[in-house]
């Protein structure tokens, strides 16, 4: 609570002028530019709220949220001057439901080298949902040190929370069934920017990765 | 990837990938301050030992622990089996105390191949008498990878973390992961026939795309070691020059009752790696033992000793590719019967 976002609160996606629609995948709800102006939004967000954002570490949680940490970090430096350290975290192994699936694959968590005891860590990820993902991300945490304080950015909150999280940063706020799926594309793990809507159908290639 | 890992011969090219890609990434684990991870909570692990073991022991161990699994240890000495308990009762009650995955070492080939057939957790062969020791040949692919740098670990200098350009990394399927071991000459010397640890590798490598060759004398290959996926050859010399890595292998002396060759003399200088031999090494040959090794046998202790060396690294990359094993066996959710 507490942050009202101009980007959010539209009744529904549909009812975006600029909705158009890829075949197969959904509709388009934000485009390039408006992830790009999001994540200028959200950065600055940042500075203002840890005062210049001296003492901030981004980490991403894999996949895409490790390019946003990186596109964020460049965007606080631009207007701060100074480079902001970031990384990756990965949550694999504190999820709570690795018994429900076959074991995953593990992917790279890297940690600045000044670590982040006594740093303001902001968590980084495209979509929020259930909340889970958070919850194990703060579980990691814990094993790598111990931060002053911790946030979080999402780029698309869609709802639908099963544990009393909330984030500190949204780009958009997507209110959405829990049939529909929420899809983000980077340039640099898909080739293109673009938050996608669509319906549960092709369900098992991504984004339900938040269950 | 199957229930168990009985043979090395159970791992497709893929499943062993993902193998060492996984420990990989575990082996960035080793240098937090934090080293346990809560993947395994609440599972049990069975060490059933019923051969002397000192480093796959420790190291299953200390991998069970570091997933935060609870684990049991079962030596055979001053157990039941000592009483005359068959291999059948000892696993039935294994069954009957919940074990999750049970790693076994036994003097008969074949026994941890049985035991699955008895137990509902996974089996992990850690040695069968004279066949298979498929998580030593995990670690001696992980440990040549990484020493060629073909790991995910390796080259990746973007210095703070630009997360990003790892992404696009090293050619195989998924960005950032590492690659197999396609055109590396692995020679292996010494005591086959009573090898567990060849056997392994010879498949494993083979799987990961690496150019085998055995060298031993007559006495000691094993009868149809025409059939395995590798090339034979008697004269350690000759291969020394064309070779990326040379594993020696220990001469078991606890297991020759017959005589397999005139003296520990001979052998030691026809078969042995002494310090003449190493230059005769490209320079980036690497020299891998598994251990224990019986220094100035069928290694010398300066070329044990030496940079190119790997022993010790081997038994820290153990720890690694265990944990990989057991968290790609129990992380996720059990295969339906």
């Amino acid at each position: 609570m507490g942050h009202v976002h101009s980007a959010g609160h539209e009744p529904r996606p549909g009812t975006d002028a600029t909705a158009r629609s890829v075949p197969g995948q959904g509709k388009i709800v934000l485009e390039r530019d408006e992830i790009g102006r999001a994540l200028t939004r959200i950065a600055h967000e940042i500075i203002e709220r840890t005062r210049g954002a001296e003492q901030v570490v981004l980490l991403g949680i894999p996949t895409r949220g490790v390019p946003l940490a990186g596109r964020l970090a460049a965007g606080i430096q631009q207007v701060e001057g100074h480079p902001i350290p970031h990384g990756s975290l990965d949550i694999t192994m504190y999820r709570d439901d690795l018994r429900l699936r076959p074991a995953r694959t593990l992917r790279r968590t890297r940690v600045p080298p000044d670590g982040i005891d006594g740093k303001i860590v902001v968590l980084v990820d495209d979509v929020l949902y259930s909340g889970r993902t958070v919850r194990a991300a703060l579980d990691a945490l814990n094993d790598l040190g111990r931060p002053r304080a911790v946030q979080l950015a999402v780029l698309v909150d869609r709802g639908h929370r099963e544990l009393p999280i909330r984030p500190d940063y949204v780009g958009k706020n997507l209110p959405t069934s829990q049939q529909e799926l929420v899809r983000v594309l980077l340039t640099e793990v898909d080739g293109e920017d673009a938050v996608l809507l669509g319906t549960a159908a092709g369900a098992e290639t991504t984004g339900g990765r938040q269950r | 990837m199957n229930r168990h890992l009985i043979s090395a011969a159970d791992l497709s090219r893929d499943d062993a990938l993902l193998v060492l890609d996984t420990a990989d990434e575990l082996a960035r684990i080793s240098d937090r301050p934090i080293k346990k991870l809560p993947t395994l909570r609440g599972r049990t692990v069975v060490n059933l030992f019923f051969e002397d073991s000192t480093r796959t022991r420790i190291s299953f161990e200390a991998a069970a622990k570091r997933l935060s699994a609870d684990v049991i240890n079962f030596s055979a000495k001053g157990s039941s089996v000592a009483k005359g308990e068959s291999l059948k009762d000892t696993a039935l009650t294994l069954e009957a105390m919940g074990a999750d995955a049970v790693v076994i070492r036994h003097n008969a080939s074949g026994a941890p191949h049985r035991l699955a057939e008895w137990v509902h957790g996974s089996v992990i062969n850690a040695g069968d008498g004279a066949h298979e020791h498929p998580t030593q040949a995990l670690l001696d692919a992980f440990t040549i990878r990484r020493r060629f740098g073909r790991s995910s670990g390796s080259g990746t200098g973007n210095g703070g973390g630009t997360g990003s350009g790892s992404a696009t990394g090293n050619g195989t399927g998924r960005g950032g992961r590492g690659a197999a071991l396609d055109g590396l000459r692995v020679t292996i010397v010494g005591d086959i026939l009573h090898s567990r640890v060849a056997r392994s590798n010879v498949i494993l490598l083979h799987t990961l795309g690496a150019e085998v060759l055995l060298i031993a004398p007559p006495t000691l290959l094993p009868v149809a070691v025409d059939t395995w996926p590798c090339s034979i050859d008697y004269d350690l010399d000759a291969a020394l020059p064309k070779s990326d890595v040379v594993m020696m292998l220990r001469v078991q002396q606890e297991r020759m009752n017959a005589a397999y060759f005139p003296s520990v003399r001979e052998y030691s200088r026809r078969y042995g790696l002494d310090a003449a031999r190493m230059a005769q090494l490209p320079e980036r040959t690497i020299v891998m033992h598994p251990g224990p090794m019986n220094r100035g046998v069928e290694i010398a202790a300066g070329v044990a000793d030496s940079p190119r060396s790997t022993v010790v690294e081997q038994v820290a990359n153990g720890v690694s590719v265990r944990m990989a094993v057991l968290y790609l066996l129990l992380g996720g959710a059990e295969d339906d019967q």
